[in-house]
């Protein structure tokens, strides 16, 4: 009837993926305390992406499953990227020019 | 053939050709609803980050009051789930009906347990009043409002990300219920899946939750 396209993970692949989640929580907490200036929120993004793409691809089998379903979700970034972008373009450049009579 | 007639089961059926067919758009329709979900949540952080590039000093302080270690141990707590989660739905696949069982209950447990812990952070906010309202008060600045607004917004993002826990629970003992009376095998298993597809939906807006709410301003300027 139907081809098998479900693909069986081992549990030493989801064990291995859970304690480097578990490491990378650890790791995030720790670095907090370290003084890095403006570059905390861009290591701390850059672990919770990292975390985000672990549990997305390994926990909700996104390296399995299909084309159509890679795209919408790839959509779905695109567009809170969308939100994002023009939004704090907005909110951030609010202070460059000076607006006559302020 | 797709005008060929078929015994209609759980897992294929009547308007799909294909047993793979039908999980593919179970598969889609629940990533659609994530989507929704993302642009949801997604409106709250960008109300978060613009704010946050606003009143940097006040933000810094309020968020240097909450209390990073629970916070951590929570964050392990909900990726400990996901790894019950993960295994349910591996049971799933592989039509094991008590180890499903056994997963969806240790995964509702942990859930709860990070639900048991945010109520104590909450309790805590209460204590200190760092709750938005007439009694708030916190210490170390005269900008009151910028402080609420931060409150305010941790509120609402932990308060709606606890509120999809609960929804993923309530989920789960369902799950948990059919589970029991046999209704899972091989062949379909597609509700465990798309359950666990939510439940790690949650788990990864916790992970951007706790980084931005806790941890980036711990060396923040004094406000």
């Amino acid at each position: 009837m139907s081809e098998r396209t479900e693909h069986v993970d081992s549990v030493l692949t989801y064990a291995i993926v859970w304690i480097a989640l578990l490491a990378a929580t650890a790791l995030t907490t720790a670095v907090a305390y370290v003084d890095l200036g403006p570059f905390s929120v861009v290591v701390a993004l850059f672990i919770a992406v990292c975390k985000m793409l672990l549990v997305a691809l390994f926990f909700m089998h996104v390296r399995h499953s299909a084309k159509l379903t890679r795209l919408v979700l790839l959509g779905g970034l695109l567009w809170l990227g969308i939100l994002i972008t023009l939004s704090m373009a907005d909110f951030l450049t609010r202070g460059w020019l000076g607006v006559p009579g302020k | 053939m797709a005008s060929e007639l078929h015994v209609e089961t759980l897992a294929l059926r009547e308007q799909f050709d294909t047993a793979s067919q039908q999980k593919n758009a179970s598969t889609l329709g629940m990533w659609i609803f994530l989507i929704t979900e993302i642009m949801f949540f997604g409106g709250m952080f960008l109300a978060y980050t613009a704010y946050r590039s606003w009143y940097p000093n006040v933000f810094g302080a309020a968020s240097r009051t909450l209390n990073a270690t629970i916070g951590a141990i929570n964050t392990a707590v909900l990726l400990c789930s996901s790894f019950t989660m993960v295994l349910a739905v591996r049971a799933g696949q592989l039509g094991k009906r008590k180890a499903i069982m056994i997963f969806l209950s240790l995964t509702m447990l942990l859930g709860l347990a990070f639900l048991g812990i945010k109520g104590y952070e909450w309790w805590e906010k209460f204590q200190e009043h760092h709750v938005p309202g007439p009694s708030f008060h916190m210490e170390g600045t005269p900008l009151q409002g910028q402080a609420q607004l931060f409150f305010s917004l941790y509120f609402a993002m932990t308060g709606l990300h606890a509120l999809h826990m609960v929804i993923g629970v309530g989920v789960m003992s369902v799950l948990l219920l059919q589970a029991y009376r046999g209704k899972y095998s091989a062949e379909y298993y597609t509700p465990i899946d798309v359950g666990g597809l939510y439940w790690h939906f949650v788990d990864i807006i916790w992970i951007y939750l706790f980084p931005l709410l806790y941890l980036i301003d711990r060396h923040g300027p004094k406000p």
